[in-house]
């Protein structure tokens, strides 16, 4: 068998090469058109613009005696808003960042010292943990006991021990007054 | 199918579970189908389409709807201003609905001009015309769901239909509403069997599809498959000539649902249902027409009515008028015996193609009769068309297909297409 | 023998088309308002924005006082080019009923972005008590809710007459050679300079006519411009994947003809 083609073999080479080239072009655009069309039935289970909307709350902090929390709701999830004591806003500050599973210092989650403000919800698997209210136990640290699987939070909030990864979650929130907050 | 030439995770799983093959012989090389299908054929690959696209962009809005009466509108409206695309859902799935008819009407005709419900393929047919029912139900309790005025009045007028049935129709009546009017619970019970009847389609489909790989497509000649030259493979070469056609049709779909979303639609049902108050045209969705023409031409002085029912003795003219119209589509259940004929194609039965060519033009008067208000001319017209309709299934095709002569068919698929390229 | 099926296909095609076009357009009845161009017509039409933002406030100063629009929030504003700050002091200008307070009391307070449009009565009762037992409808769909849309509303607000002797008036009622019966429970809502534009516009009853059109237009469909952009992009698409498709079909084809 010779090496070179004869020129019919050359152009039966060419016209199949033309070939598959089409065949893949064709498969190719018509892939990323489904891909495209895809979309759209996948984002729409994203939040829509009206649950966006309704994703900020004012929350009036007056009524809160020191010692005391309330639980608002903030995009279907409790906030955990704790007038702090000033016993509690030291210990918080005392703790050694080496004894922590999640380091992190207690300015850097609160912009008061006296409010803290956060995501009651366990970062283990969403329970929402005990400790707002005076009866509950508050865990070994003397702040947040998450009765599910037993993680302990302390005064800042902080995953102190148990099977949780992180500190309780700091929401975005920024003072509007004295007094008055707004998340999100 | 070749096994040895597989990569060897095909093999791993075509030797525990065939599906490489079972794909080949269904849709693959392995299924001769006739060389001269012309694209008429395509109907029924875009029918399955559409059901797709159905299927899927209905699962995403019942992500988001109420079925309830206070919120069902505004849930749909929220849909088309507030969630992520759900304009483009949703008039995917309204203006899907008007092309789903669209294809399987043209597959129908289709069916009927080339005899394709000739045996050996009754059955296939007879199947296909449990799916167009079907059809119409999730359509009709589909189009309650936005409940806008026209929702609620064509549940209204649609339900009362079972009315006429003698003795017990008031109690099936009260059945159908689970309540004194349409209202919330039928809402609910629309809702839950709209969601549900999609997947019976679904099952009817694939026993359309088996039904038509045991004897394989009918083709433009009618004539039997006689060798392997009157075939080729299903794959490639009609997989390609589905897809194209495919493209054409989503041109033609996703104009309207770019560019006229509201085409097919009643601006009436954009104004939320009022139990107090009638539109004062109410009017089916388009496909509905021309059986809400046979419906309304049964009238006290219509001589067919008159036959029928013995000048008033049988039934009132509102029972005719409901039984005309279910047995306007169920009289095609015996196209099969109707038809006497032993040529399957029109192309070779000239009288009969003519007979329908005028029944097709019939069931397009009874549609544009089916839009217009009952009055004056209209009602003629319409009853004339309805007589028409049922003269054609019972007493035209019947006779022409026995006693028409047909033309010399050709000696093979083959020799027709060998023919046509000269 | 081909051609000939060519033609009746064709014809086919048409007959089905006609009949699609005649079924949804029939029954109109009265005078059909005439066509007027608007900035939103066509495939590449869009909303005027200076004419729905002035639309926005001859509702507000105007339809407003009979007529909700309670599919539309504040937030949507935005989308005719009003900025957060004026979309949060448009919606501060009302009250809401919100509630009940931590005493199990509902209070007022300004609305909020997320608020839907407040309603000038409580309920339908309410609202037909105060116009003479006819509910005046909700605008936030009128131009998809009638035969001839935007171009019926304009008609309709700009068709008021008086009436062809041998018609007769009822009181509380006036005659517009649009409306189906003629004889509408509305008064003529708009005048020559109802509503003073800030904008220099000269503030005619045709100008306002045209701007609440478009707002109420914009309403109704405020996806449309979305729509349209993505709707270039998808059939342009489609043209040149069928396009392919056709040509693979044409090879894939060749070797049997």
């Amino acid at each position: 068998m010779s090496d070179t083609a004869t020129p019919e073999q050359t152009a039966e080479i060419d016209d199949q090469s033309k070939r598959d080239f089409l065949f893949v072009s064709t498969a190719s655009v018509a892939a990323v058109g489904t891909a495209l069309a895809a979309w759209p039935f996948i984002d729409q289970m994203n939040p829509a613009a009206d649950t966006l909307a309704l994703s900020t709350t004012e929350v009036d902090l007056e009524p809160i005696e020191e010692g005391q929390s309330i639980t608002v709701v903030w995009r279907g999830k409790p906030v955990f808003i704790r007038h702090r004591t000033a016993k509690e806003i030291s210990e918080a500050s005392a703790v050694k960042s080496a004894d922590l599973i999640d380091p992190e210092g207690d300015a850097e989650r609160v912009q008061k010292p006296q409010w803290l403000i956060m995501v009651g919800v366990c970062t283990h698997l969403g329970c929402i943990p005990l400790g707002q209210k005076s009866g509950e136990s508050k865990g070994d640290f003397g702040g947040w006991f998450c009765p599910c699987h037993g993680s302990h939070y302390d005064t800042s909030g902080r995953i102190r021990k148990g099977p949780a990864p992180k500190n309780l979650a700091v929401p975005e929130y920024s003072f509007l007054s004295e007094s008055k907050v707004k998340i999100g | 199918m070749d096994t040895n030439n597989m990569h060897p995770v095909m093999k791993w799983v075509e030797h525990r579970l065939p599906v490489f093959s079972f794909l080949d012989h269904s849709l693959g090389t392995q299924y001769p189908t006739p060389k001269n299908l012309n694209y008429w054929w395509n109907f029924g690959s875009l029918a399955g389409l559409v059901l797709v696209i159905m299927i899927v962009s209905g699962i995403v809005l019942a992500m988001h709807y109420t079925a309830h009466v206070d919120y069902a509108f505004n849930s749909v409206e929220r849909i088309m201003r507030d969630v992520n695309y759900g304009w483009l859902i949703r008039y995917i799935h309204m203006n899907g609905g008007s092309m789903f008819f669209i294809a399987v009407y043209i597959h129908m005709f289709r069916g009927l001009y080339f005899g394709s419900y000739q045996a050996p393929r009754e059955l296939l047919w007879i199947i296909g015309v449990f799916i167009l029912l079907a059809m119409m139900a999730t359509a009709f309790m589909g189009y309650v769901l936005p409940w806008g005025q026209m929702s609620f009045w064509g549940a209204t007028v649609i339900t009362n239909l079972f009315s006429a049935i003698p003795l017990v129709g008031d109690s099936i009546v009260t059945l159908l509403w689970g309540g004194f009017s349409v209202d919330n619970p039928t809402l609910n019970r629309f809702f839950s069997l709209h969601f549900l009847l999609p997947f019976v389609i679904v099952g009817l489909v694939v026993v359309h599809i088996w039904a038509l790989h045991v004897h394989g497509s009918n083709n433009p000649t009618g004539i039997d498959v006689k060798s392997e030259q009157d075939t080729v493979g299903f794959h490639p070469y009609f997989t390609v000539k589905d897809f194209f056609g495919m493209g054409v049709f989503m041109i033609f779909y996703m104009f309207f649902v770019f560019y006229a979303p509201n085409f097919f639609g009643e601006p009436d049902n954009y104004i939320p249902a009022n139990p107090l108050v009638t539109p004062p045209h109410i009017v089916p969705e388009w496909y509905f027409l021309p059986y809400y023409a046979i419906l309304r031409a049964f009238t006290g002085d219509f001589f067919v009515y008159q036959i029928v029912s013995l000048g008033g003795l049988l039934m009132d003219a509102k029972l005719a008028g409901v039984l005309a119209m279910f047995a306007s589509i169920l009289l095609l259940l015996f196209m099969p015996w109707l038809d006497g004929s032993k040529v399957r194609s029109c192309s070779f039965r000239p009288i009969m193609a003519m007979a329908f060519w005028i029944f097709f033009l019939d069931c397009l008067v009874l549609g544009y009769i089916g839009g217009k208000p009952a009055e004056g001319i209209y009602i003629t017209i319409g009853q004339f068309a309805t007589f028409y309709y049922f003269a054609h299934l019972l007493v035209i095709v019947p006779l022409v297909s026995r006693l028409e002569r047909p033309k010399q068919l050709p000696d093979s698929i083959n020799a027709s297409v060998l023919k046509a390229a000269e | 023998m081909h051609m000939n099926k060519i033609i009746k296909s064709l014809v086919a095609l048409a007959l089905v088309g006609g009949v699609l076009t005649a079924g949804p357009a029939g029954a109109a009845e009265g005078t059909r308002a005439p066509k007027q161009s608007w900035s939103f017509n066509g495939l590449f039409g869009t909303f005027d924005r200076a004419a729905a933002q002035r639309g926005f406030q001859v509702y507000k100063e105007v339809c407003a006082g009979c007529h909700s629009m309670n599919l539309l929030s504040y937030r949507h504003l935005s989308q005719l080019g009003f900025n957060e700050e004026e979309v949060k002091a448009i919606a501060a200008t009302v009250e809401v009923k919100d509630g009940p307070d931590s005493d199990g009391e509902m209070f007022d307070r300004p609305g909020l972005p997320a608020d839907r449009f407040v309603s000038p009565f409580a309920n339908a009762n309410a609202a037909a008590a105060s116009n003479n037992g006819k509910v005046p409808p909700d605008l936030s769909l009128m131009t998809k809710a009638r035969i001839g849309g935007a171009d019926y509303v304009y008609g309709l607000l700009t068709g008021y007459e008086d009436a062809p002797s041998g018609v007769e008036v009822p009181d509380g009622g006036s005659y517009n050679k649009y409306f189906s019966g003629q004889i509408i429970a509305m008064a003529p809502p708009l005048s020559d300079e109802a509503v003073e534009y800030t904008d220099g516009t000269k503030p005619t009853l045709a100008q306002h006519a045209k701007d609440i059109t478009t707002f109420l237009a914009w309403a109704a469909e405020p996806e449309m411009e979305a729509r349209k952009r993505m709707g270039i992009k998808v059939l342009l698409f489609l043209l040149v994947l069928t396009g392919m498709l056709y040509a693979v079909k044409r090879k894939v084809w060749e070797d049997l003809h």
